[in-house]
């Protein structure tokens, strides 16, 4: 079976009118590993990460995963999350239907999500009166209950507390252990640290600096990476 | 979803289940007097035909029958039947009966026609005092009456529209309401006069001028042109409206104890 | 003309008390004792409105089945047709979208009448489909409400799936689901909101009454409706009949939206 990585980006460039949002992205991610995207507010991380999953066309340079179809082997959690009006198995089993998992593994798959995200006692509960970690955490169950190769999160955490940012991330970590490559924003330098086998530093749309978390946070070899982890980078 | 589907389709093919029937176009005054209520059951039961009734204004009445959406028009405005039937729509024309206008006014009767005979004094007065006047105003049989007797008295309402002279365009209910609520005086056939439950204030001032006669016509619409037309059984409704049976029970028809019509048919078919 | 000298001697006997000769009275039976107060014709049309219902005249319950019957159908219809139609509109890309979504929702005041006479003239059999020989039937007034009823249900469901598409169009991308896979999932998410718009489809047919006046021809036993009774009532002067009809019709249109708010409320379950 052929890898979904690597994923080459080349020149990656987006702009919307005469904004210029992204400029100039390359980078090559070959194996499966915690890929934390970080940077100041409006830096282009989201953009990124739509770009390369494929909900946005860029409009300069190229985007180039190791098999056409890769866009079905992933799956994305959103800032906010997203649920339909139904029941939380409801919700991961609509995903599990548009993606025309076999239905004779959905049981399991969903039982296996549910399981992973601590949501065994909500299943039949409406996703709508779930807390926002909880919904959170159904976003992920769903996106696990698919098998990506690769998972793209985007600020998952910035709107629960710290006992939900911690859920979160568990349940990421525990996901990334089973095999998929992790693809996640923040602009959290706490979250970066716990997160991350590999830091993208981004700021104003440029990519400005890529390396190992003790390396980038030890000894930042650009000035506003620097002052961005100090918190004197604004945007 | 597909249960009322499957319900409807099933209602609509029973109304349209081999029951013999015909479309009576007529109009609104005459369903109103009760007269087909009363009639009709009648026929059907010698004949098993039944009769369904269209009762709109007289013009309404002629263009159902001009399209063929009804079998026979049953109307009173004889300058109209004629063209009707001149125009190649309608065939067989016959009298069948006439009843009468009269003329109904507020009770205090400001113009003082009460007890008048003669229909185009009283217009002449009521235009004369300018007292209100509601008119149909919709060209329907009992609105071209109106017009004939203002044409006899040499007047032109059209003049006061909107003043003293209320043109409607609507059905004589509606204006015997507006005439009712307004204390206006109205042309009105005896038949709604009778049935009309909204009267208040109003009452019959002047009536029995020969001019004040309304006869009625049934013609059978072409069957040459509209071959849907049920051709024998809009016949027989019509020899038997004609005939000795519909032309007694239309004489027989009372309100409060009351004749309205008089049957007036010709050369009867028994 | 020849009637008019028949007049003066009416034939076979009969004696026509229309046109003795005698002066005209004042009327005796009139109905001079009724009060001209609103109140009081409020209170007899209350009391027709009671009468009707307790006495189950039979006129009246096939009048009322039918109006039942007319109106649920072509709002059936017309959410058949209008619900996929305005999602559809919502989602796909095409030349003239916008002209469609405003044309919608211009149609949404459709008056009846208009639409009653346009099928009159489809259906009349001087028309293009008068072999069906549908005039005067119940069926023609189900297809003149489902042609009212039906931009009221597109329109209102083209918007709100245009709502849900804009919150759900990331995940529903992510997951490889395109506008033609989205329809019926926005459509079953937003059903609520669309349930309301479905009833405001059946107000506005229940409620209606120069459609069916016109294709249906108010006949007796056939085509008569609550609406089309009422007119006619109204038009013989009998106001507090018309009046109790109306009655009757709002308190089977308060019947109709409890019963479908208590169906919710079951299905929904108590909400937090």
């Amino acid at each position: 079976m052929t890898a979904t990585l690597p994923l080459t980006v080349t020149g990656l460039g987006y702009s919307a009118g005469r904004h210029e949002l992204l400029r100039g992205i390359t980078f090559v991610l070959d194996s499966p590993r915690r890929l934390v995207v970080l940077g100041p507010n409006g830096a282009g991380k989201s953009l990124l990460l739509r770009l390369c999953h494929g909900l946005i066309a860029p409009t300069a340079g190229t985007i180039r995963w190791n098999r056409p179809d890769a866009k079905t082997r992933q799956a994305m959690v959103f800032q906010r999350p997203i649920t339909l009006r139904r029941s939380v198995s409801g919700n991961i089993a609509y995903a599990l239907s548009v993606r025309r998992v076999a239905r004779s593994e959905r049981a399991q798959r969903t039982r296996d999500a549910l399981k992973l995200t601590g949501l065994e006692a909500l299943a039949a509960k409406p996703a709508r009166v779930l807390s926002g970690g909880e919904q959170q955490r159904l976003a992920l169950a769903r996106a696990w209950a698919l098998r990506p190769d690769v998972l793209f999160l985007d600020e998952p955490t910035a709107s629960l507390d710290p006992a939900g940012t911690s859920a979160v991330e568990t349940i990421i970590d525990a996901i990334h252990r089973a095999g998929t490559c992790i693809v996640l924003t923040t602009h959290d330098l706490g979250q970066a640290r716990r997160m991350a086998d590999d830091i993208l530093f981004l700021n104003q749309g440029r990519l400005v600096e890529r390396a190992a978390p003790d390396d980038f946070f030890d000894r930042p070899r650009s000035a506003e990476a620097a002052a961005f982890i100090e918190g004197k980078l604004v945007w | 979803m597909i249960t009322a589907v499957a319900a409807m389709l099933m209602f609509a093919a029973a109304s349209l289940a081999d029951d013999r029937s015909i479309i009576l176009a007529s109009t609104t005054s005459t369903e109103n007097s009760g007269l087909l209520a009363d009639l009709l059951p009648r026929f059907t039961a010698r004949s098993g035909i039944r009769v369904y009734v269209v009762a709109v204004g007289t013009g309404a009445a002629l263009r159902l029958g001009e399209r063929g959406d009804a079998d026979v028009v049953l109307i009173h405005d004889r300058a109209a039947e004629d063209r009707f039937v001149a125009a190649g729509h309608g065939i067989d024309r016959r009298d069948v009966m006439y009843n009468d206008f009269l003329i109904v006014g507020p009770g205090g009767d400001p113009a003082g026609i009460r007890g008048g005979r003669d229909a185009v004094a009283a217009l002449s007065t009521i235009a004369g005092a300018r007292a209100l006047f509601a008119s149909r105003g919709d060209d329907s049989g009992t609105h071209k009456a109106e017009r004939r007797l203002w044409l006899a008295a040499g007047i032109d309402p059209g003049t006061g529209s909107g003043q003293w002279y209320l043109e409607l365009g609507a059905g004589m209910g509606a204006t015997l309401n507006m005439a009712a609520a307004r204390g206006a005086y109205a042309l009105v056939d005896r038949g709604t006069w009778l049935s009309f439950a909204n009267r208040r204030d109003l009452v019959a001032l002047a009536e029995g001028d020969a001019r004040l006669l309304n006869p009625y016509g049934v013609i059978l619409v072409n069957p040459a042109r509209h071959p849907y037309v049920d051709e024998a059984a809009a016949r027989a409704f019509i020899d038997w409206l004609t005939g000795a049976e519909g032309q007694a029970a239309i004489a027989a028809f009372t309100i409060k104890g009351e004749q309205l019509f008089v049957p007036n048919a010709r050369d009867a078919v028994e | 003309m020849r009637g008019d000298r028949k007049a003066l001697s009416p034939p076979r006997g009969a004696v026509p008390g229309a046109l003795n000769d005698r002066a005209p009275s004042s009327e005796v039976d009139t109905c001079l004792s009724r009060q001209d107060e609103p109140m009081s014709e409020f209170g007899a049309a209350f009391a027709q409105a009671f009468d009707l219902i307790a006495s189950l005249d039979g006129d009246f319950v096939e009048i009322v089945v039918r109006s039942l019957y007319v109106s649920l159908v072509a709002v059936a219809l017309a959410a058949l047709i209008g619900l996929p139609l305005g999602a559809a509109v919502a989602l796909f890309r095409f030349p003239g979208r916008h002209f469609v979504a405003v044309l919608l929702n211009a149609l949404m005041g459709l008056p009846p009448v208009v639409v009653g006479l346009t099928v009159y003239l489809m259906l009349s059999r001087a028309g293009p489909f008068g072999v069906l020989d549908l005039l005067f039937t119940p069926t023609a007034m189900v297809i003149a409400q489902c042609v009212l009823v039906t931009p009221i249900i597109a329109a209102l469901t083209r918007q709100v799936v245009e709502d849900l598409w804009r919150d759900y169009s990331e995940l529903l991308r992510s997951l490889g689901a395109g506008p033609a896979r989205a329809l019926p999932t926005l459509l079953w998410d937003g059903r609520y909101t669309l349930f309301t718009a479905v009833l405001a489809g059946f107000g506005r047919a229940s409620a209606e009454v120069g459609g069916v006046m016109i294709v249906g021809g108010n006949i007796d036993h056939l085509t008569r409706v609550m609406t089309t009774a009422i007119v006619m009532e109204t038009s013989k002067g009998d106001l507090a009949m018309a009046l109790g009809l109306g009655l009757v019709l709002i308190g089977l249109s308060l019947a109709v939206n409890g019963a479908v708010y208590m169906m919710r409320e079951v299905a929904v379950g108590t909400p937090p």
